[in-house]
C-alpha cells in the first residue's frame, strides 16, 4: 500500500471531535488557510495515527486541523482553517 | 442537539452475514435515532482498564425500538473485530458513542436519484440507506453497484434481492473481483471506467453518489464517477483504513 492512500475522511473524526464540540464539525464547511478551498470537514483527508489525528485539505494537502490526546489533555490546532461554518438548523 | 455521551447497548441478536462478518443487534434505551449513513464509536474496556475504540457503520434504519444494528467484518490481527465477530454473546453490553457524522448521510427528503457504490464491507452504511428508503416510503430511485470478492462475501444478499424484486426503483449490480458466479456476464476483476459508466445513473440526472469502501477502492470509484461527469460535491465518500477498520 502506498503511503498516500493511508488516509480516511474527515468523517471518521466525528467521535474524537465530539469530545470537544457540541455540534457536528464533520458536516461544517471549512476554508483552507493555504489554498482557499472551501469544503465540508468530512471531505478532508484524515490521518489517524496515534496519539492523534491530522486532517489535511483534500485539494492541497496542507494541514487543516491537528488533535492530540496526551496526559489527559486534548490539544487542538485549527490554524489551517480560516473559518468553519456550522449549520445550526 | 446536546453533547454526545457514551451509551450502553445490550446485544439482543447475532447473525452471521458471511464466514467473516457478523451483524450485532443492540438495544440502546437512550438511543436518539440516527440518519442512514452514520456511524458509532464502540469502546471495549478490558478488566485492567485498557480500552480500544473503533468506528462501525450502522446497518439499520432508525426505528422506534431503539435498536441499532452493526455489521462487523473480522480483520486478521484485529484488536476489536475478532471479539465482536466471535466472542460477543446475547445479553452482553457494549459502550457506544453516536450517532456520528452528518455528511455521509441520506435523508428521506432527498428526491434525486441515488447511486450507491460499495467495496466489500463498505456495503454497511449503504444498506442503512436502502432500508431507510423503504422505512420512510421514499420513491427516490436507487442504484447499487457492489464490488465484492466472491459470491460468498456478499452481505445481506437475500434481503437485497427481495427489496429489489419488490421495488423496481431499487436496482442491483454486482462486480466480483476474485470469483464470479457462472451466470455472471462479466469475468472477475476490479471495477473499471466502463462498468461504472454502464452501471451508474447518467450524470445529467443529477444523482447524489455515496461511495464506501477501502481507501484505494473509494479513490478509484470516485474518480470514475467524476470522469462520468458527476460533480465533486455530489460524490460523498467514506473510506476505511488499509486494514479495513476505520481507525
Amino acid at each position: 500500500m502506498s503511503s498516500h492512500m493511508d488516509y480516511l475522511d474527515g468523517n471518521a473524526a466525528a467521535g474524537e471531535l465530539s469530545k470537544i464540540f457540541v455540534m457536528d464539525v464533520t458536516a461544517a464547511e471549512g476554508r483552507c488557510a493555504h489554498c482557499g478551498a472551501t469544503k465540508r470537514f468530512a471531505e478532508a483527508h484524515l490521518y489517524m495515527h496515534a496519539p492523534g489525528v491530522v486532517a489535511r485539505c483534500a485539494d492541497c494537502e496542507h494541514v487543516l486541523l491537528r488533535l492530540v490526546n496526551v496526559h489527559q489533555r486534548v490539544l487542538l490546532d485549527v490554524r489551517g482553517m480560516t473559518y468553519l461554518s456550522l449549520d445550526t438548523a | 442537539m446536546g453533547r454526545l455521551r457514551w451509551l450502553v447497548g445490550t446485544v439482543v441478536a447475532l447473525h452471521d452475514e458471511t464466514a467473516t462478518a457478523r451483524t450485532i443487534t443492540l438495544e440502546v434505551p437512550d438511543w436518539p435515532g440516527h440518519l442512514a449513513g452514520q456511524h458509532v464509536d464502540v469502546r471495549l474496556t478490558a478488566p485492567d482498564g485498557y480500552s480500544a475504540v473503533r468506528s462501525y457503520s450502522i446497518a439499520s434504519a432508525s426505528n422506534s425500538e431503539r435498536r441499532v444494528e452493526l455489521t462487523v467484518e473480522r480483520l486478521p490481527n484485529g484488536e476489536v473485530s475478532p471479539y465482536l465477530t466471535q466472542e460477543v454473546a446475547v445479553s452482553d453490553r457494549l459502550e457506544l458513542l453516536g450517532p456520528l457524522g452528518g455528511w455521509f448521510v441520506w435523508r428521506a427528503q432527498q428526491p434525486e436519484p441515488i447511486q450507491l457504490i460499495a467495496g466489500g464491507s463498505g456495503m454497511v452504511p449503504l444498506m442503512a440507506m436502502i432500508r431507510s428508503r423503504a422505512a420512510a416510503g421514499s420513491t427516490a430511485p436507487f442504484r447499487l453497484l457492489y464490488s465484492v470478492r466472491e459470491p460468498g462475501a456478499v452481505f445481506y444478499r437475500d434481503e437485497l434481492q427481495t427489496r429489489s424484486d419488490r421495488d423496481r426503483s431499487v436496482t442491483l449490480a454486482y462486480a466480483y473481483t476474485r470469483a464470479a458466479p457462472k451466470d455472471s456476464s462479466r469475468p472477475p476483476g476490479r471495477i473499471d471506467a466502463e462498468l461504472v459508466a454502464e452501471a451508474t445513473w447518467p450524470s445529467k440526472l443529477g444523482p447524489t453518489c455515496y461511495v464506501c469502501g477501502p481507501t484505494p477502492f473509494v479513490e478509484i470509484a470516485a474518480g470514475f464517477l467524476s470522469a462520468c461527469g458527476n460533480r465533486p460535491d455530489k460524490i460523498k465518500t467514506e473510506r476505511f483504513g488499509p486494514t479495513g477498520g476505520k481507525k
